[in-house]
């Protein structure tokens, strides 16, 4: 509450003496004394309703109960939550909300871990006094992930109000009047916001509940185990609540710090594809009819280090960013060992010149984005880059009317106004930034920056959102500027880093990168990356050496470009360590060995902020999987390489220093004609555990197999929206439908990467053609 | 509630109207003039509001469309599925009901064959489902025809002005 001072009242509860802050409610002050009282549309992240009047208490020299949630505490004050008037007002609410409510808690999903059902123990009567018939409302079909039954509801509108004010979507709402009140979207929608399972977590009865997980487990049979989400780079805390070993469900686990009480619906969910048929859950080892056997172990292991010993120095290890720091260290003391200077975890990028002036930490750490007060957002969908980045920059805005400024290729659905954008095609972003650079003039700091670079900004011509934007930064007490992954994958994504680090230093703003995967910062911290002379993706496929180690990699779904990775690994022998089965590893692979997925394993996580996590299993892999650290080890041991004598993990001791390999010349910027395809990875695409989950690809924001253009680039090329058109790209055609989409700047075609339909193509930000069938 | 995914465009008229009301309001509370652009928009697509229409009412003022819908779907004024030319509301609140609201009712079904909340087969009349006290009770009881008050109802008067509804 917004108090001119911070000063403090002395209050009375329940006889007991305590300082509240003024303009503070009563229900905090309890809280913090934790004297319970009874509520349901009270949520500490979300504004007040105090429509549920459950937490009616008795406040001295009040005529009436007064709502504690919604009632100032004042200086000698005197409140009294369990007197006669009270728990009257308490139990005469309950009776209430319960005359409509059905008595249906055994196949209700939220029986046994329901506020209803708790508060209805304490507060309620054993025996219904209500005989009239009960009023039922007919249910919501909202989509793959969310479960409505609303006859339960008590309309408390934390799911409306956790959506109008958190997610940013507002979606829901109160429809009709009185006793034929519903909560409900707009004539029978789906929910679409990428956090929308927390309406799950602050409904206090059973009227939402999380669908994949219906019906499967009983609360009181689950553990809850802490764990961390390996989607991005937040390294959002979360519990996964398993049964006998199984993951059953995730839920939020609070970290203010990071996802507060939040989660994304990616974090959520996304462990439902673990139990896919496409797990791979024995070692397998290619006969020699060509065909992979299931082997046991030592077998496999065998055969995979006689691989890795006779590739030695041209060994290339393709690692996915999600992986284990654990997992980079050991694997970069085995590349080491075997004299091998290739590897990366950088697959869907493809411009690496700034390798070491590249920042994979935060310079603003998440918890303080929302104090940013101008923005600056380069190439970012933020909401589907890390949801709750989009979460954090959104309070940016609303608490602390932050002004945006986005540059990208596509009019993203940003969950926040901007103070102004530019849609403008991949290479049109460059001439943007290097506007902006020379509209800072004798400001920039240039001492570091490449000539090439300094050419280019003398050159440069102005544009005005440029100018306004760099106006606007200067202006501001707590600037910041945020890439996106389009950014970090774009063609010239050093280019890009390279300038925008350099305007941020020029503006004493902090400048936060977000690259793809869930352990990015890890995997550059603990060596997955090229170091000096090194070689990184781009390097190694196009000089494939004799051997390939593919880890956690689906060749098809996981490189910026496919048809090269697919051509590259065709050659050389192939050890692929993963979950998930892949086509071109069961077509290429030599030795497949079965790995757990993070929430199987052990190991840490670091995300954006550079705080190392450890995580224990939450889970259990299935079959013969064993966790990467098991595996990375016996290869050390296998092919005798110095380091791997440790036993357990908290043996493994790390004193090694990985430096990445120094600033090369920077490609020379190619003049693009042509349609430029944005090769966007969609948010439930980003690795192999989402793109199995089925929930999640029947949701509305997963990848379709489309492609979009503006329609004055469809009335241009002579196409026909609706239709069927022919794709060209790197030799290959596909034939997939074209949709109108006016977010798409001129020039560009919208042909999502990380999916089947564009498995055969070329990188996934290059020139395509598109023609009428 | 019927679909309508046709794209609905304000008129000039319609537009104007809201910018009246909204001009009533500080800018940062454009939300407050949602009745009256509900009403204008109802009244250009001939007496109900399609989900189109209330999309465009909820672009128009830069509001979510659930909360402009929650507004439509809570006052008896706004009418989400079509309706007749004339819409006919008789008050049944307590005063109209004590003078006689319910044999005004059944005279009127009566005579149009029509209960109340359906339309005439010919599209003429639509008789509002159920009207909440309008606020004439001195004159009860009383209905409501296309926005103009009728008092003190009789059936010579309410044939009238039936018949002179075309």
């Amino acid at each position: 509450m917004n108090s001119p001072e911070n000063k403090l009242v002395q209050i009375e509860i329940n006889g007991i003496t305590t300082q509240a802050q003024a303009g503070s409610m009563i229900i905090e002050a309890a809280d913090l004394l934790g004297i319970e009282i009874p509520r349901f549309c009270y949520h500490p992240k979300l504004s007040i309703a105090a429509n549920c009047r459950m937490c009616l208490v008795d406040v001295e020299k009040a005529p009436k109960p007064m709502p504690a949630c919604a009632t100032p505490v004042m200086e000698g004050m005197k409140v009294f939550t369990q007197s006669r008037r009270a728990e009257d007002a308490q139990r005469g609410v309950m009776e209430f909300l319960l005359i409509n409510h059905p008595l249906d808690c055994p196949i209700c999903d939220q029986g046994g871990e329901c506020e209803l059902q708790d508060q209805a123990m304490g507060y309620g009567r054993s025996v219904s006094r209500f005989s009239e018939s009960k009023r039922v409302v007919v249910d919501k079909d909202v989509g793959s992930l969310i479960q409505t039954e609303m006859t339960r509801c008590i309309h408390c509108t934390r799911c409306v109000r956790f959506l109008d004010e958190i997610a940013g979507t507002s979606e829901m709402g109160g429809i009709g009047r009185g006793d034929s009140t519903e909560i409900g979207t707009m004539v029978a929608r789906s929910i679409d916001s990428e956090m929308s399972g927390n309406i799950i977590d602050v409904c206090p009865v059973g009227a939402l509940t999380n669908k994949p997980f219906r019906f499967s487990a009983r609360a009181w049979e689950l553990m809850a185990r802490p764990s961390v989400a390996a989607h991005d780079g937040v390294g959002s805390n979360l519990y996964y609540h398993t049964r006998r070993g199984d993951l059953m469900r995730a839920v939020p686990r609070d970290n203010e710090a990071l996802n507060q009480c939040w989660m994304s619906d990616r974090d959520r969910y996304s462990h439902f594809g673990l139990r896919s048929d496409a797990r791979l859950s024995k070692p397998l080892l290619r006969d020699a009819k060509g065909k992979l056997q299931e082997v046991d172990w030592d077998t496999a292991l065998n055969a995979a280090a006689g691989i890795l010993k006779d590739s030695g120095e041209s060994l290339g290890m393709l690692f996915s960013a999600s992986a284990f720091n654990e997992e980079y260290l050991l694997a970069r003391r085995l590349l080491d060992g075997l004299g091998s200077k290739r590897i990366d975890s950088r697959l869907r990028e493809s411009a690496f010149a700034d390798d070491a002036t590249r920042l994979e930490q935060f310079e603003c750490p998440t918890a303080e984005i929302s104090t940013a007060d101008v923005v600056l957002l380069i190439g970012s969908n933020i909401h589907t880059d890390a949801p709750i980045l989009g979460h954090h920059l959104r309070q940016a805005w609303r608490s602390n009317q932050a002004a945006i400024y986005a540059l990208q290729p596509r009019a993203y659905n940003y969950h926040f106004e901007t103070a102004a954008t530019s849609v403008v095609n991949p290479q049109a972003m460059l001439s943007s930034l290097l506007s902006m650079a020379a509209a800072l003039g004798d400001d920039l700091e240039s001492a570091d920056l490449p000539a090439q670079i300094i050419s280019a900004i003398s050159s440069a011509t102005a544009d005005e959102f440029a100018q306004d934007t760099i106006k606007s930064l200067k202006a501001a007490d707590n600037p910041l500027i945020i890439l996106g992954n389009m950014a970090n994958s774009h063609a010239n994504a050093d280019f890009i880093r390279i300038l925008s680090q350099a305007i941020s230093k020029s503006l004493n703003a902090r400048i936060n990168m977000i690259s793809a995967g869930g352990n990015p910062t890890g995997a550059r911290k603990y060596g997955a990356q090229p170091a000096a002379d090194g070689l990184d993706v781009q390097q190694m496929l196009e000089n494939p050496g004799k051997g390939w180690l593919l880890w956690d990699v689906d060749p098809e779904l996981d490189f910026d470009n496919p048809a090269a990775a697919r051509a590259a690994l065709a050659s050389g022998n192939m050890v692929a360590v993963g979950s998930f089965q892949s086509p071109l590893v069961t077509e290429f692979a030599r030795v497949v060995l079965p790995l757990a997925a993070v929430a199987e394993s052990e190991g840490s996580l670091t995300n954006f902020d550079g705080d190392r996590q450890p995580l224990s299993p939450a889970g259990k892999a299935p079959g013969m999987s064993k966790p990467g650290w098991k595996i990375l080890r016996q290869l050390g041991s296998l092919t005798e390489v110095e380091g791997f004598e440790f036993i357990g993990l908290s043996d493994l001791q790390s004193t090694d220093e990985f430096k990445v390999r120094d600033n090369k010349e920077l490609d020379k910027i190619a003049e693009v004609t042509g349609l430029q395809r944005l090769g966007e990875v969609g948010i439930y695409s980003v690795n192999a555990e989402c793109r199995h989950t089925v929930a999640l690809q029947e949701s509305q924001l997963a990848s379709l197999a489309a492609i979009s253009m503006h329609p004055q680039d469809i009335e241009k090329h002579g196409l026909q929206a609706g239709a069927s058109v022919c794709i060209r790209q790197a030799g290959e055609n596909i034939s997939l439908p074209l949709q109108a989409d006016s977010s798409i700047a001129i020039g560009c075609a919208l042909l999502p990467a990380a999916i089947t339909a564009t498995a055969t193509l070329g990188s996934a930000w290059e020139t395509i053609k598109v023609e009428a069938k | 509630m019927s679909n309508n995914n046709t794209q609905f465009l304000l008129s000039a008229d319609t537009r104007a109207t809201i910018d009246h009301w909204v001009g009533k309001f500080p800018p940062e509370q454009k939300r407050s003039a949602v009745i009256q652009a509900l009403m204008s928009a109802q009244e250009q697509n001939n007496g109900w509001l399609s989900e189109a229409s209330m999309g465009a009412v909820a672009d128009y003022l830069g509001l979510p469309k659930i909360q402009v819908y929650e507004v439509a779907s809570f006052y008896s004024m706004f009418d989400l599925e079509p309706v007749g030319r004339h819409k006919v509301n008789i008050c049944t609140n307590i005063s109209c009901m004590l003078r006689g609201a319910e044999d005004v009712v059944k005279h009127i079904e009566a005579t149009l064959g029509i209960k109340l909340g359906e339309t005439t087969d010919d599209g003429r009349i639509t008789l509002i489902v159920e009207e909440e006290c309008l606020a004439a009770c001195c004159g009860a009881p009383m209905m409501v025809v296309d926005g103009h008050y009728h008092e003190n109802l009789d059936v010579e008067k309410i044939d009238k002005i039936l018949a002179g509804l075309k």
